[in-house]
């Protein structure tokens, strides 16, 4: 029945794409938990190149309040009750004075040694693998050919009514869902080719040996204390990339998203005989 | 979604994160997991000595960056009832040693070691907690003190033994903070033993009479109250082995990252 609509499997992600997509999602969970047992050392940002400890611009303790101890968080000049959460967290009667919360970090139990064996065993391996899929994707043409818009996407007009379309939670079907859109191709883009190489960069910068070997890249950011800052607030554009990865992978169909970054094969429904 | 379904999916989420932070402490505590870890140290060093000339200097600063609030950190005012004796006199029984695999072993008073060839330096501390302060320091250029010591070939590493015990708890002997570079770093135009912070005479709480400045290592390198300098071909039979009071308790003895 060549005009019935169709159930098709279609080729859509490479075993490279998905071999350094789950290895990325191994490195940076680990990376994530065990740099806020690292920033628990410390529960306070700063811009520039040196603390300012009695003007930071983030911070997290404990606090007396009325007699009560309360977990504060301030950011600029902002304060929050983070009680339970940030400053101040752990079972009632148990808790301790700790920047993010223990179900958060690796390991759960204050260590800051541990985060920083973990840290730096998964950064190696988020380097190497964020390497080989750039190296991959530029000479193998999958970041020209899957990622980089098309001009007709860019167009205002398709731009704002991808934009609208998401809104609705309408997903392209058919021959439209054989590629990316607009939105995914900008948002992987936006992820791989700034937030990742960027978290790279800020951390060697807040490495002092780094520092003597290129002094230049610290300048880019403004400073040790400015990098750390960075290195945090592009994490946390991370988590919120994640967030809303995940919500959209299981909206748009959870097992068939999930089996395309498996198996490769992702299914389209098409009209007529073309496969 | 149903009620149910919610709860479940909830219960499910929570006890999946349970799981995997239960697991994640387990290989915490897993010491054949750990050994796999540590090789990003070495990765880490090898890497860096690979892409950095061995005089490549740490960044120095101007006057105006000194910070005002240079956190001290470790020990404050070491306990020991030697180092109590030489404060009370000012440090003037105070003696640098400088030993093991050398030709001339030296003992040093402090005007011998404001006599020898020096350094002065604005540089940032980095704190392994993540904090920086910026701090000048004037000290002794320890590649010339090591000269005129005279190294012995088999010579692989500088060690600093401190006056200050950090972990009065330790029964092994291995309380007292200390700790070592290799030569690289030991010959670094910038590694000085300094006296002055900020053209002050050297503060109790930021090591006097002396401390390591190691600019390219995190500030647990930095050793305090620096009483002797030992060369040794290995860090086998110091403390624990590791090469420092830090590394000692899990810390990487390369500190330059």
């Amino acid at each position: 029945m060549a005009d019935k609509p169709a159930k098709v499997l279609v080729r859509r992600h490479s075993g490279v794409t998905r071999v350094t997509h789950w290895l990325n999602v191994l490195a940076v969970s680990l990376l994530l938990m065990s740099g806020l047992q690292i920033f628990n050392a410390h529960p306070a940002l700063y811009w520039g190149h040196k603390s300012t400890f009695a003007e930071p611009w983030v911070s997290m303790k404990k606090e007396e309040v009325g007699g009560e101890a309360r977990g504060i968080t301030t950011v600029g000049g902002l304060r929050f009750d983070t009680t339970g959460v940030l400053g101040w967290s752990g079972k009632e009667g148990a808790r301790e004075q700790r920047g993010f919360p223990s179900w958060a970090t690796v390991p759960s139990y204050r260590s800051l040694a541990d985060g920083r064996r973990w840290h730096f065993f998964f950064a190696w391996l988020f380097a190497i693998n964020l390497a080989v899929y750039w190296l991959w994707g530029l000479a193998g043409g999958h970041v020209g050919r899957d990622l980089l818009p098309t001009r007709a996407q860019l167009k205002p007009r398709h731009f704002l009514h991808e934009i609208a379309a998401h809104a609705r939670l309408r997903f392209p079907k058919g021959e439209e869902a054989r590629t990316y859109n607009v939105i995914q191709k900008i948002t992987y883009l936006l992820v791989v080719a700034v937030l990742l190489p960027l978290m790279v960069a800020t951390g060697l910068s807040m490495s002092p040996g780094f520092n003597a070997a290129l002094p230049g890249l610290i300048d880019v950011f403004g400073g040790r204390q400015s990098a750390r800052t960075i290195h945090f607030l592009a994490a946390g554009g991370i988590v919120i990339f994640i967030i809303v990865h995940l919500l959209l992978v299981v909206l748009s169909g959870a097992w068939n998203n999930l089996r395309s970054m498996i198996t490769g094969r992702y299914a389209i429904t098409v009209e007529g005989d073309r496969p | 979604m149903s009620l149910d379904r919610r709860r479940w999916l909830a219960a499910a989420g929570a006890s999946l994160g349970s799981l995997w932070l239960a697991g994640c402490d387990k290989l915490v505590a897993n010491s054949t997991f750990n050994g796999v870890l540590k090789v990003a140290e070495k990765w880490s060093q090898g890497a860096q000595r690979l892409v950095t000339d061995r005089n490549a200097l740490a960044r120095e600063f101007a006057a105006a960056d000194i910070s005002k609030d240079f956190k001290p950190n470790g020990t404050m005012r070491p306990q020991d009832p030697a180092y109590q004796t030489l404060l009370a006199e000012n440090f003037a029984g105070y003696r640098l040693t400088v030993d093991g695999l050398v030709e001339q072993p030296l003992a040093l008073t402090l005007a011998e070691v404001r006599a020898a060839p020096s350094r002065t330096q604005i540089t940032r501390h980095d704190c392994v907690e993540g904090w920086s302060s910026i701090g000048k320091w004037k000290g002794a250029r320890l590649s010339a003190l090591l000269d005129r010591a005279k190294l012995k070939p088999e010579a692989r590493y500088i060690v600093f033994h401190c006056a200050d015990t950090l972990d009065p708890s330790a029964t092994d002997g291995a309380g007292m903070y200390y700790e070592s570079i290799d030569l690289i770093d030991a010959y670094h135009p910038q590694t000085i033993l300094a006296y002055q912070m900020n053209d002050a005479v050297l503060p109790v709480r930021h090591g006097a009479p002396l401390r390591l400045r190691v600019e390219r290592q995190l500030g647990y390198k930095h050793a305090k109250y620096v009483m002797r300098v030992e060369a040794v071909a290995s860090l086998d039979g110091i403390g624990r082995g590791q090469g420092g009071f830090w590394p000692d308790r899990g810390y990487e003895w390369y500190a330059g990252i």
